[in-house]
């Protein structure tokens, strides 16, 4: 009877051997071990978490009005959605030179660069080269911190704002931003931002958490002992993506 | 094999169980494998093995009884909420006991009957029929199936469970509130959920659902990573795709749809989060609390609705495909036939998940969307029709002069087609916009959805439970008490559902307390009273399964290796899996997993793992050219 034969090793390699095809099983078809390949997946679906965050912002968006006169007549107005190069457009240490957009695309360069420094650590892992691993990721770890501290300075200048202010209903005049109240515009622009930023924020926080656990377990010869690097490359990918994340964010809030 | 693949097998096992390992390959040559293992696991705690347990057996039998325990919660409350439709004017005074100030001068408080209903759908839904069904044998029997020693990570795998205990603590603590728990349905629609102040329901009732549904998204997303990582990289030699069974196959592709979908439900979850307490307006707009106008401004109660039912739509194909895979494994095993049309099965498992992501609007015909879109969302939803119209066939056709050995897990396959069926071609009614503006919030949703989702799930489940028992305690479950626990179920659960379609097309609402004060429904007291008697007969007939279920785990008859005489790879292992499923060497795969009642085969079932060499005489032409 069959039964009795399905604990018997297998006879014959030659004659039966079972398909070896990349999908045919023994072994892994996308040539990731299992925790990069996890990895993936979950970054697969952290981007639809921010997809849906993205989605919301586009939907709310689209319910206000925009600003339809003369750009040089733009003013702050809970009437219409903001225009960006208005709300952003302070320089740390420049006083209140005008400077649209100028931070934050610094800002956005330092986080490209520290994805930059993530491909030459993991590359350096490739190599099992220790010294190496440990400057690349110092170096990302470094532009990680300056962008969240970049981030933290923006998020001060935002919720301070602007020295004119906006002049509300109940004739006050209203400086800077909150959740229920902003001089910008609407209430949700604020809203959004500091929903969408924070959410972000907290991403490139953890990654950086990462990098120094990563760092540390480089630094005691862990992955050296385990005769790879494959979690800097796993944390690397997480970096990239929430790089890429960013990418979006920006071109959101500050482009669009 | 490359250096990594072999890893992932042993890893999780060995770092921390204290080294298990594979046993010595002696155990093999024997017949009797029933006492085999126990000493295996000296050196493991009690804790560690039982509890805080990274074999994925174990963790599947934790998400099993914790199912259980709320499925006896949930459906304790739709009695009660039962009582109260049935017997409008009758006297709740002795259940006083129990609800305490829920009864208010022999009546149920209206605030708590919304809370009844809200909790019954949170509760079925997601803790019974995702985390208890897709949980328990995903867990299972995914190692088991494709022939790995546990899953690729069995440290995640435990948070996961974990995750979703921590959930069930949060959300079993929220029934006790004073306010009582969350009362905005289990949609939680803003802004009956956005604002605390609106109704009891919404206060901190709202806030532990929502906190208790962040973690079981987290348990959800540590499973479903874990599920999808196992089925890809872990199958073991010879597994091709398309050699898996069809569990599976619908495990797989149910835990992409959790991971792709309830990430979204969590950033619902968090925006909600914010508008209730840090003062956003993300859900909220132009709304009046008692003549004064609340300062939130610009915001979309709709944008919610986007967000929740795009986890919501594929929500119910989480449910219901597990069941899908396993009732298919079950019909063809029972039958004794290959299940008619593998790749169609497949090929309509993954048509029914693509679909899944585009039809959530279908929820929302009467938010005032654009005709135009819900047009687009009408014709995507009757498209679901062809596979899952695909599916029935196949299991039709698979029963079809088969023969058929009427198992329990049988006769619950037989029955979930049965639900599927009737309670499918609802869907195709209310997938129409212009129809379904009609019946919108009436009993024949309720009725739709319980027929075709929820009890064809807890079919599943049912059949399920009976067919994996022997491999999940070695021993029987109890074959007499599981004929009557189907014929009360079935019936029960047609009785119930066939009426309310009737009182739903007659116009009868969702959601009311008293409809008393409605002339036009008082017609339907009757009827209300035969469906609150026959839910709550159905419902204590749930207990027959709960005894045979404990009563079997230590006395039921003890199973063989193999009692269904089926061909999957989990039947392979002893009668109990040790931590490691296999004793020696995992085994490896010829061929597809259907092959029952082969022409010229010695036993009408040739399993998984039996080469072609060793069936020369069933061996089709192709077959037999690899056997060469």
């Amino acid at each position: 009877m069959a039964q009795t034969t399905t604990l018997q090793p297998t006879a014959a390699p030659t004659l039966d051997a079972p398909r070896t095809g990349n999908w045919d099983g023994g072994n892994e078809p996308f040539k990731a071990s299992y925790g990069k390949l996890m990895m993936w997946i979950f970054l697969l679906s952290d981007a639809f978490s921010f997809g849906a965050f993205l989605t919301t912002y586009g939907m709310i968006r689209h319910k206000h009005a925009v600003f339809t006169g003369e750009a040089s007549a733009f003013h702050f107005s809970t009437k219409w959605w903001p225009i960006p190069d208005h709300v952003f457009n302070a320089f740390p240490g420049m006083g209140h030179a005008n400077v649209p957009l100028g931070f934050v695309a610094l800002m956005t360069m330092i986080l490209i660069f520290s994805s930059v420094t993530m491909v030459l650590a993991v590359e350096a892992g490739h190599r099992m080269d220790k010294a190496d691993v440990q400057k690349w990721l110092l170096w990302t770890i470094l532009f990680g911190a300056i962008f969240l501290s970049s981030q933290a300075w923006e998020w001060g200048h935002f919720i301070r704002g602007h020295e004119e202010g906006t002049l509300m209903a109940d004739g006050t005049v209203f400086h800077g931003a909150n959740l229920a109240v902003n001089q910008y515009g609407p209430v949700l622009f604020a809203d959004l931002f500091f929903f969408i930023t924070g959410f972000h924020g907290t991403h490139v926080f953890s990654g950086v958490c990462l990098l120094v656990w990563c760092f540390i377990a480089t630094t005691n010869g862990t992955f050296e002992k385990r005769g790879h690097y494959e979690m800097v490359e796993k944390i690397g990918l997480y970096w990239h993506f929430v790089d890429l994340v960013w990418v979006f964010v920006f071109t959101f809030f500050y482009l669009v | 094999m490359s250096d990594m693949s072999a890893k992932p097998n042993l890893s999780a096992g060995v770092q921390t169980a204290g080294g298990i390992g594979t046993a010595p390959a002696s155990h093999t040559e024997h017949g009797e494998h029933a006492h085999h293992d126990e000493h295996e696991h000296h050196e493991q705690h009690w804790l560690w093995k039982y509890v805080f347990s990274q074999d994925h057996k174990v963790i599947g039998k934790q998400f099993l009884i914790t199912g259980i325990f709320w499925a006896i919660i949930g459906g304790t409350l739709s009695s009660l909420f039962r009582l109260q439709l049935g017997w409008p004017e009758g006297t709740m005074e002795w259940l006083t006991p129990v609800l305490g100030k829920w009864i208010e001068g022999g009546k149920l408080n209206p605030e708590f009957y919304l809370a009844l209903v809200t909790m019954h759908g949170t509760i079925m839904v997601f803790f019974v029929l995702t985390a208890g069904l897709s949980g328990t044998f995903s867990n299972f029997l995914i190692p088991l199936q494709v022939g790995a020693r546990d899953m690729a990570s069995g440290f995640m795998n435990m948070l996961s469970y974990w995750f979703f205990f921590l959930s069930s603590i949060i959300m079993f603590m929220s029934l006790f509130l004073e306010t009582g728990p969350a009362a905005s349905g289990w949609t939680i629609y803003p802004p009956l959920s956005a604002l605390p102040q609106a109704i009891p329901g919404s206060g901190m009732g709202m806030t532990m659902w929502l906190v208790s549904m962040a973690f079981f998204i987290v348990s959800q997303l540590l499973g479903g990573v874990n599920y999808v990582t196992t089925v890809i990289n872990l199958r073991t030699r010879g597994m091709s795709m398309s050699k898996l069974p069809l569990t599976i196959w619908a495990f797989f592709l149910t835990a992409i749809l959790g991971i792709l979908s309830f990430p979204v439900l969590f950033s619902a979850v968090l925006l909600l989060v914010f508008d209730r307490s840090f003062g956003t307006s993300f859900f909220l707009s132009d709304i009046y609390i008692a003549g004064q106008a609340l300062p939130n401004q610009g915001g979309s109660p709709v944008l919610f609705q986007h967000l929740f039912w795009f986890l919501g739509h594929p929500e119910v194909y989480i449910v219901i495909m597990p069941a899908m895979g396993m009732v298919s494994e079950v019909l063809a095993t029972n039958a004794r036939k290959p299940i008619f049309g593998y790749r169609a099965m497949i090929g309509s498992l993954i048509g029914i998940s693509l679909l899944s992501f585009v039809v959530w609007a279908h929820h929302m015909f009467v938010t005032g969307m654009n005709p135009f879109l819900g047009s687009v969302f009408m014709f995507l939803t009757l498209i679901i029709a062809v596979p899952s119209g695909v599916k029935v066939f196949n299991w039709l056709a698979t029963l079809w002069r088969g023969n058929i050995r009427f198992t329990t897990a049988m006769m619950f396959s037989i029955g979930f087609v049965s639900l599927f069926i009737s309670g499918g071609l609802t869907g195709i009614i209310l997938g129409n916009a212009t129809l379904d503006i009609q019946m919108h919030n009436t009993y024949f949703v309720v009725a739709h959805f319980h027929l075709v989702m929820g009890s064809a799930a807890f079919f599943g489940l049912f059949a399920g439970v009976y067919h994996w028992f022997p491999k999940m305690f070695g021993r029987m479950m109890d074959e007499k008490l599981g004929y009557v626990h189907f014929w009360l179920t079935f019936a029960g659960v047609y009785l119930v559902f066939l009426p309310m379609h009737y009182v739903g097309i007659a116009g009868f609402p969702r959601r009311y307390y008293a409809w008393t004060g409605f002339d036009s429904f008082s017609q339907f007291a009757d009827l209300n009273k035969f469906i609150s008697t026959a839910a709550i007969f159905a419902f204590f007939a749930q207990f027959i399964f709960i005894f045979n279920f404990f009563y079997s785990i230590w006395r039921g008859r003890r199973a063989t290796e193999n009692p269904w005489n089926s061909n999957t790879l989990e039947w392979t292992t002893p009668v109990v899996p040790g931590h490691g499923n296999w004793p020696g060497e995992i085994p490896a795969v010829y061929r597809w997993p259907y092959d029952y009642s082969k022409p010229g085969a010695e036993a009408d079932f040739i399993p998984q793992n039996v080469p072609y060499s060793q069936t020369q005489s069933s061996n089709l032409p192709y077959e037999q050219e690899l056997a060469d």
